[in-house]
């Protein structure tokens, strides 16, 4: 049986096939739905989740890699909405549908964690893997350089 | 009881008795109902919009079009909140279902604020009224003495003040007022109207907590996912299940049978497999063995169609409109220019892949007796149809309940994917989700037309126009409805074609015939994508070839401040009468010359960069765009910097006016830079991202600045507005960094190394 350690808990997946990818995992037999599909081959990064610290993309990410690891999710990445990354979107309106934008906004987390003051070329470097359809770029952009001041101690 | 009934039933059960109920029927005279909640004696009434007060005078707004990210959820409820005086921090809003009761809620052609504005501030007017009423007669005062401010009812002259909450039981005893006697707030007393206001789900996106199409969850659901023929319309001649059956996980698969031409919005049909997980379901697929019947469309083949369609846009069409002489024009002409442009099939890709989740209840005998579902979709009364006709019940026993999009685009219009769901509910007996994967949703869309458009000029001595022929060929959206249909609506060739704004004397517009072979629909900006494509670039090239500033000739080409008359032109003007709504040059000049302005038109660039300009008309609104581009030795394209300006009349919420046209660029990008949907054999080539590739973060304009034009003009459209001018404005900055014309998207295809 393979157990995984999400957002600070642990989980037993009885009937999981370790090559199962973690977002289906998630979506379907944990109920943690804010995580997206969006491609299933790494190419849209709506699924991002961090394994350790890490971004990665849950879509193509077997469950049996992932046995301990700390696995956090939009739902656990803070405990009020409150991460710097959150408080910037929100500050800086940049949803539209929102649908990518928990893959976005793990992705920034762990940009600004690695590269504590991103530039522009960061930021592109960083947030290459996560498309959005409706065109949030800009706002990302700005709002990843507010979460990043924000976030220093 | 209708669903919208039993909807508003069980809201209204929500409530503490003795709400305040407000409904409003929109068109004709303003009925108002008071719903008495013992006696539900008013529950028959259909109003369009309603709004309601609870005893604690919390504020409920129902929002009956659908959120796919224009902030339409937070902009109608905005007005609401805005004429009845409330707190918008003691608003909550309630998500409409499906039903014709609400007026039209096909959330598409950008049209839910200008529909809907007048209607929202009726509902709100209403309400407020009322309870300016319950107010001036608890204290015997006058009426008019009263107004709302704040969730309270003020007494002006002696400045007392009671809540909403405690008006609620005296202000649902009252006659409702007749729509003449609405006092609508004047412009210097908004507070949301026009204030950049956060969109609602805000709070619940950023947390992962905003429930899309594919997180809607029923008790017991299954996971479903659909095999469809490779060609458009082929059948299922043979399918070997037995691998798939073998899955774990899988429980079963399910043949939906073939559409029956024309598809219009029907399941595709093919061949299902249901599992108890979305992973399990994929590989019951992948293990299926099905052999294809191919149908006719299987001769599709995209190099001769294009071959064909560029011919058949060069050759004599359906003349549209016709001015002056322009056969006289071009036989006197010293100079005669001709460009041919092309736009591929492209396909919406919205995020969120279509999804839907359908409940089907029965009879002890086994029929159906209705049907729940919940979808992401732009159009929840079509879904309603189409479910009920899948399954032979009425539409009154369908309940469409609409999550959030992630993204629509004008895909989630159609709700084939939602007639699958419905299906195969019926037949498991169970709840089921459907999941289309990206490959589905690229392979089976219901594609944006490609379009060739052939531009034809007639020049004087000095290079200006005195005969103009302009004509588009493309798939029409009516072959979606219409077997083998082949020419454009008057809807699509009034999508920035027939409205053509420039000044020439001798002027022709035709259509020529293409045939369809894939389904055909409406994306963001529709017909005007091809149209402005060719409309937009064609006075570029004009202006170089008379050694002209673009900016400049397209100033004298829209000529003169004027209202276009197309007297004996059939032209839809996007629903609304030419008289409210009249193409107004003086607009769209004023955007233009802004957009230069702004963007320090003329000033001395680096080496590799250009300044494109490009200015449209669209639903009903005026946008321009200047595109600073950079292109480097090795051809890579980087833009850094747009200035949008648009002129939509009254905007309610300019920051989610921004961000529409912010992202208006991305989507202008991501056709201009890479689009294109291509098929052999009737296939769909493209797969996923990797070959259908939509702009990144690096692709974009890195700066986007937005201004909006301050007006009181009746509100117009936003959502689609800023597409349709940047694709030319950004062909147009390439050509002025480095002397070579795209005619031809998608610009990937082009080499621009130097």
């Amino acid at each position: 049986m393979i157990v995984l350690k999400i957002n600070g808990k642990a989980h037993e997946l009885a009937d999981v096939d370790a090559d199962t990818p973690l977002l289906w995992v998630l979506r379907d037999e944990l109920g943690l739905t804010g995580t997206k599909y969006g491609c299933g081959m790494a190419q849209c990064g709506a699924c991002t989740v961090h394994a350790d610290g890490q971004a990665v993309r849950s879509c193509v990410k077997p469950v049996g890699d992932l046995v301990g690891k700390e696995i956090t999710t939009i739902e656990g990445l803070s405990a009020d909405g409150d991460h710097p990354v959150q408080r910037a979107w929100k500050k800086f309106g940049v949803p539209q549908c929102g649908y990518c934008q928990a893959g976005q906004i793990m992705s920034a987390a762990a940009l600004i964690e690695s590269v504590p003051v991103p530039t522009d070329d960061d930021i592109d470097a960083g947030m290459a893997g996560n498309l959005c359809r409706c065109g949030t770029y800009v706002r990302i952009r700005a709002a990843i350089h507010a979460a990043a001041q924000d976030a220093r101690p | 009881m209708t669903p919208a009934q039993l909807s508003r039933r069980l809201f209204l059960q929500g409530l503490a008795a003795g709400s305040l109920v407000v409904a409003v029927r929109v068109s004709g005279p303003c009925a108002l109902a008071l719903v008495d909640l013992e006696t539900e004696a008013a529950l028959p009434f259909e109003p369009d919009v309603f709004v309601s007060i609870a005893p604690d005078g919390w504020v409920a707004i129902v929002a009956h079009r659908s959120e796919m990210g224009t902030g339409i959820r937070t902009a109608l409820p905005m007005i609401v909140a805005d004429e009845l005086g409330a707190d918008w921090e003691r608003v909550r809003i309630e998500q409409a279902i499906g039903d014709a009761e609400y007026g039209s809620q096909n959330t598409d052609g950008s049209r839910s604020v200008r529909r809907f504005y007048e209607r929202m501030r009726i509902a709100g007017a209403t309400a407020r009224t009322m309870l300016e009423r319950a107010a001036a007669a608890r204290w015997g005062v006058d009426a008019t003495d009263c107004a709302a401010r704040n969730h309270e009812i003020v007494h002006k002259p002696t400045g007392r003040s009671v809540g909403f909450d405690e008006l609620v039981t005296a202000a649902a005893a009252l006659e409702a007022p007749a729509r003449e006697e609405l006092r609508m707030k004047p412009a210097s007393e908004r507070r949301y109207v026009g204030r950049d206001i956060p969109i609602v789900d805000l709070d619940a996106i950023v947390t992962g907590r905003a429930v899309f199409g594919t997180d809607a969850r029923r008790k017991g659901q299954l996971y479903a996912v659909v095999a469809r023929s490779p060609a458009l319309g082929g059948r299922v001649r043979s399918v070997d299940a037995a691998k798939a059956k073998a899955i774990t996980g899988v429980v079963d698969v399910i043949e939906i049978p073939p559409f029956k031409a024309p598809h219009a919005f029907q399941a595709l049909g093919g061949v299902a497999v249901i599992a108890k997980s979305t992973w399990a379901a994929l590989q019951g697929r992948r293990a299926l063995v099905i052999e294809w019947e191919d149908g006719e469309n299987a001769r599709f083949d995209s190099t001769s169609y294009e071959r064909a369609l560029v011919q058949a846009a060069r050759e004599s069409g359906k003349t549209l409109r016709d001015e002056g002489d322009v056969d006289a024009a071009f036989s006197e002409a010293k100079d005669i220019f001709e460009a041919d442009y092309y736009v591929p099939h492209l396909a919406h890709a919205s995020m969120e892949p279509p999804c839907a989740v359908a409940e089907v209840t029965t009879e002890s005998d086994g029929t159906v007796a209705r049907c729940d579902v919940w979808a992401p979709t732009q159009n929840p009364q079509a879904a309603q149809t189409e479910v009920a006709r899948t399954l032979g019940i009425q539409p009154a026993n369908v309940t469409v309940n609409v999550t959030l999009l992630g993204g629509g685009f004008g895909r989630k219009s159609k709700p084939d994917f939602i007639a699958e769901a419905a299906y195969l509910a019926r037949r498991l007996k169970r709840p089921v989700h459907v999941t289309w994967t990206r490959e589905d949703d690229l392979q089976h869309d219901y594609y944006h037309a490609v379009a060739a458009v052939h531009m034809r000029a007639a020049l004087d001595g000095a290079g200006r126009p005195q005969g103009w022929l302009q004509r588009s060929a493309f798939p029409p959206i009516t072959s979606t409805f219409v077997r083998g249909a082949r020419y454009g609506s008057a809807g699509e060739m009034g999508l920035g074609f027939t409205d053509l704004p420039y000044s020439v004397p001798n002027l022709r517009i035709e259509n020529g015939p293409a045939e369809a072979h894939l389904r055909i629909g409406w994306l963001r900006s529709v017909a005007h994508i091809y149209h402005a494509f060719a409309v937009c670039s064609f006075p570029d090239e004009l202006a170089h070839r008379a050694g002209r500033d673009p900016f400049e000739y397209l100033m004298e080409l829209l000529g003169e401040p004027r209202f276009v008359g197309l007297e004996g032109v059939e032209y839809p003007n996007h629903g609304e009468p030419l008289a409210r709504y009249p193409i107004d040059v003086g607009r769209l000049r004023h955007v233009t010359e802004r957009a230069a302005e702004l963007a320090g038109w003329g000033r001395a660039l680096a080496r590799g960069r250009g300044l494109g300009i490009a200015c449209h008309r669209s639903f009903l609104s005026y946008a321009a765009n200047v595109v600073e581009v950079e292109v480097g030795s090795d051809g890579a394209i980087t833009i850094p910097r747009v200035h949008v300006v648009i002129d939509a009349g009254l905007v309610i919420n300019p920051d989610r006016v921004r961000a529409q046209m912010e992202g208006a660029t991305v989507f202008g990008a991501s056709l201009a830079l890479y689009g294109e949907i291509t098929a052999e054999n009737g296939r769909v080539q493209q797969s996923n991202f990797h070959n259908y590739r939509i702009a990144r973060i690096y692709d974009a304009p890195r700066e986007v600045n937005v201004e909006i034009v301050a007006s009181e003009a009746l509100p117009a459209g936003v959502g689609e507005v800023g597409v349709p001018p940047f694709a030319p404005a950004l062909c147009n900055a390439i050509f002025a960094a480095t002397g070579k014309r795209i005619r031809r998207l998608p610009i990937a295809r082009h080499d621009l190394s130097s």
